[in-house]
């Protein structure tokens, strides 16, 4: 294996697609597979010019398909593996995301959400596919998303997308936005020895009696790679411990996509992160996420100065719910406003979790995540 | 003291998946036969062999295979198997699948797999149809033939596999019948030894579908079709090698050297990392 050039530490003025890939880098990702896409194309350039100074690897594929089959293949040899895509190419991208949850390989996933549907607005902004980014693949499975809303944050929070993939051999998603992609701000990254960086774990026992898919007390299996001398299998078809197909027992489907979600629901206290504002006293909540709520803060703030008690729920984990975190604030208000920029998606999860209290929904579409005073106007009007 | 008999071949073989789910009359065993054939010639490590499938009959190989061995989604096994030899290179790594997977579905990544010259090998038995599902008509399907989905005679052209295969850039490329047992098993030898991306294609009877609504109901009426019509053409034209009822092209097709993506993207890859680390303490 090739030595490894220091990752970039220090002060730095970048866009968000650049911090992403450095961000990858730190996290020790050496496998970059994609295919050009507005507006998150510049994470695929940055690191071909970025990955050989590491001795990784940048391959371009044909389409997001093969990108993200390549992303297995390459995890599966024992590299921390990632591509980046928008909409379109999320949607082509969901039959493999569906292999990489069933056959528990550790990846990462960069969503930069664009205007859809379909070709849409590919250089404005949208959060049009953050329900797809649960329920985009068929069959059931828990899976990991979360979501930047600065562009320190592409660089944080692709670092704990490596993390949190590596840990729950799951696929993590960063569910990005054009704005949080494009924009330039000041990024501070300290040297990789003060970060956290986890590695996936490995099997200890005999290479004879290793069963790839028979889970620790986590409910997460050690990985063996290909070329370590314990010839497993592994398929996308309903396997048993030793990763053998059982594709007529409802004993084996039963308990293998019960784990598949139970491995995240169980753990969704280690996994989701929130950031809470002015919420201790807070009548109306706004919960947001990514760009919108930098938007939210800046309304919450002018209320404040209104003397409306106003708080800011930052969704920083969308996947697993940080159902229970919202259920005890909405518990403690008397309205939640949540503005999105699509037709209602996270809302309705919100709703669920908030039981009694009342909800109000903000929708924006096109260019502008909304302004600080369209925030503040319902939160006005909930107060 | 009676003694257990083992195959000299077990050792290649998982027992715990077998019996294997193939028809009587089905030529995958024999595909899987001359594979395992080649891995002893060859005597292959198969601690460093990775085997990869995608969906359909032959697509369950990877799993008979006693080697690290993965199940791709269909038509993907090309483009996974892309990621596993670049991220490392120092695997054998091998598709196993069918032409429905690996030409319609998966035809693209097949396409550019061999455009990019990534050293992975592909074994392709071609049964003429969608066995697994139940006889449709494929992208290799003969005109005129009955399957479920074609029930008054296939009208699109197939593919001639081998001819994609060396346009596509191809380093090696065979095709053999079921019936060519020793060639073809010298053809899986002689592909496993390149360096860059080989096509080996088997034409697989399948029976108890195909065979069945085309008036060739037995695989030994299949095999003799192929006995009947197969010509040893070494180093013909490959355009001109359409599979058809009366005549099927056998032999080596395409014999040549070319870098592998894979060396030249570690050889590039080393010197920049090298010039990178100059002033890294």
């Amino acid at each position: 294996m090739p030595k490894t050039k220091n990752a970039l530490v220090g002060a730095h003025f970048m866009n968000g697609d650049v911090a992403c890939a450095e961000g990858a880098i730190t996290a020790g990702c050496r496998f970059f597979a994609g295919y050009p896409i507005t507006p998150a194309t510049e994470i695929a350039e940055h690191l071909s010019q970025r990955m050989p100074e590491f001795g990784g690897i940048y391959v371009q594929m044909e389409d997001e398909i093969a990108s993200m089959a390549a992303v297995i293949g390459a995890s599966y040899s024992g590299l921390k593996a990632m591509t980046a895509t928008s909409g379109p190419g999320f949607s082509l991208m969901q039959e493999n995301i569906g292999l990489a949850v069933m056959t528990e390989a550790p990846c990462v996933v960069v969503d930069v959400m664009r205007g859809g549907p379909s070709t849409g607005q590919p250089t404005m902004p949208g959060q049009q596919d953050v329900m797809q980014a649960k329920w985009g693949s068929h069959g059931d499975y828990g899976i990991v998303a979360l979501t930047p809303s600065s562009v320190q944050e592409m660089f944080n929070l692709t670092v704990e997308a490596f993390n949190l993939s590596e840990t729950y051999r799951v696929p993590t998603l960063l569910m990005a936005d054009e704005i949080v992609a494009h924009m330039w701000e000041k990024v501070v990254i300290p040297p990789t020895d003060k970060l956290r960086i986890v590695n996936r774990k490995k099997p200890n026992g005999p290479r004879e009696k290793y069963l790839p898919f028979k889970p620790d007390a986590d409910l997460v299996p050690p990985m063996a790679c290909f070329g370590e001398g314990y010839r497993f299998h592994a398929t996308g078809l309903t396997h048993d411990e030793r990763g053998f197909p059982q594709t007529s027992s409802s004993e084996v489907q039963s308990r293998l996509v019960k784990r598949l979600c139970e491995k995240i629901e169980k753990n969704s206290g280690k996994i989701i992160r929130v950031e809470e504002v002015m919420l201790e006293d807070a009548d109306v909540v706004v919960v947001a996420y990514g760009i919108v709520a930098r938007a939210a803060l800046s309304g919450i703030r002018k209320a404040r100065e209104k003397g409306i008690k106003a708080g800011l729920l930052r969704l920083i984990t969308l996947w697993p719910f940080p159902e229970k975190i919202v259920a005890r604030v909405a518990g403690q208000a008397k309205a939640i406003v949540v503005p999105e920029m699509n037709c209602g998606q996270l809302v309705r999860e919100v709703e669920r979790a908030a039981k009694e209290t009342p909800v109000a929904f903000l929708s924006k579409l096109g260019e502008e995540p909304h302004t600080p005073l369209e925030i503040l106007e319902v939160i006005r009007r909930n107060s | 003291m009676v003694q257990e008999m083992v195959h000299p071949f077990s050792k290649y073989l998982r027992a715990e998946m077998m019996p294997h789910i193939w028809c009587p009359g089905c030529g995958n065993g024999i595909v899987l036969n001359c594979f395992v054939h080649a891995l002893d010639e060859l005597q292959t490590d198969l601690d460093r062999l990775v085997v990869v499938s995608g969906i359909g009959c032959i697509g369950r190989t990877a799993g008979y295979t006693n080697a690290d061995s993965f199940h791709t989604t269909h038509g993907r096994s090309l483009a996974f198997a892309t990621g596993v030899k670049l991220a490392n290179p120092e695997l054998e790594v091998v598709v196993i699948s069918g032409d429905g997977d690996l030409f319609a579905i998966g035809g693209n990544h097949f396409i550019h797999a061999a455009r990019r010259n990534i050293g992975v090998k592909v074994l392709c038995a071609n049964n003429l149809n969608y066995g697994m599902t139940g006889g449709q008509q494929g992208p290799t399907t003969p005109l005129e033939s009955v399957t479920t989905t074609s029930p008054y005679g296939n009208i699109e052209h197939p593919f001639n596999l081998v001819h994609l295969a060396a346009a596509s850039g191809a380093t090696y490329v065979a095709r053999w019948t079921s019936l060519h047992v020793r060639r073809l098993t010298q053809s899986i030898e002689k592909m496993m030894q390149k360096k860059g991306f080989c096509f080996v294609e088997v034409l697989s009877p399948c029976p108890e579908i195909y065979g069945r609504y085309n008036r060739m109901r037995s695989g030994l009426e299949m095999m003799a079709w192929f006995k009947r019509a197969s010509v040893v053409g070494n180093f013909s034209d490959p355009s001109k090698a359409d599979i058809t009822q009366d005549k099927i092209v056998v032999g080596e097709f395409v014999d040549v050297e070319k870098l592998s993506y894979e060396k030249m993207l570690h050889e590039k890859i080393s010197k920049i990392n090298e010039k990178a680390l100059d002033g890294v303490s």
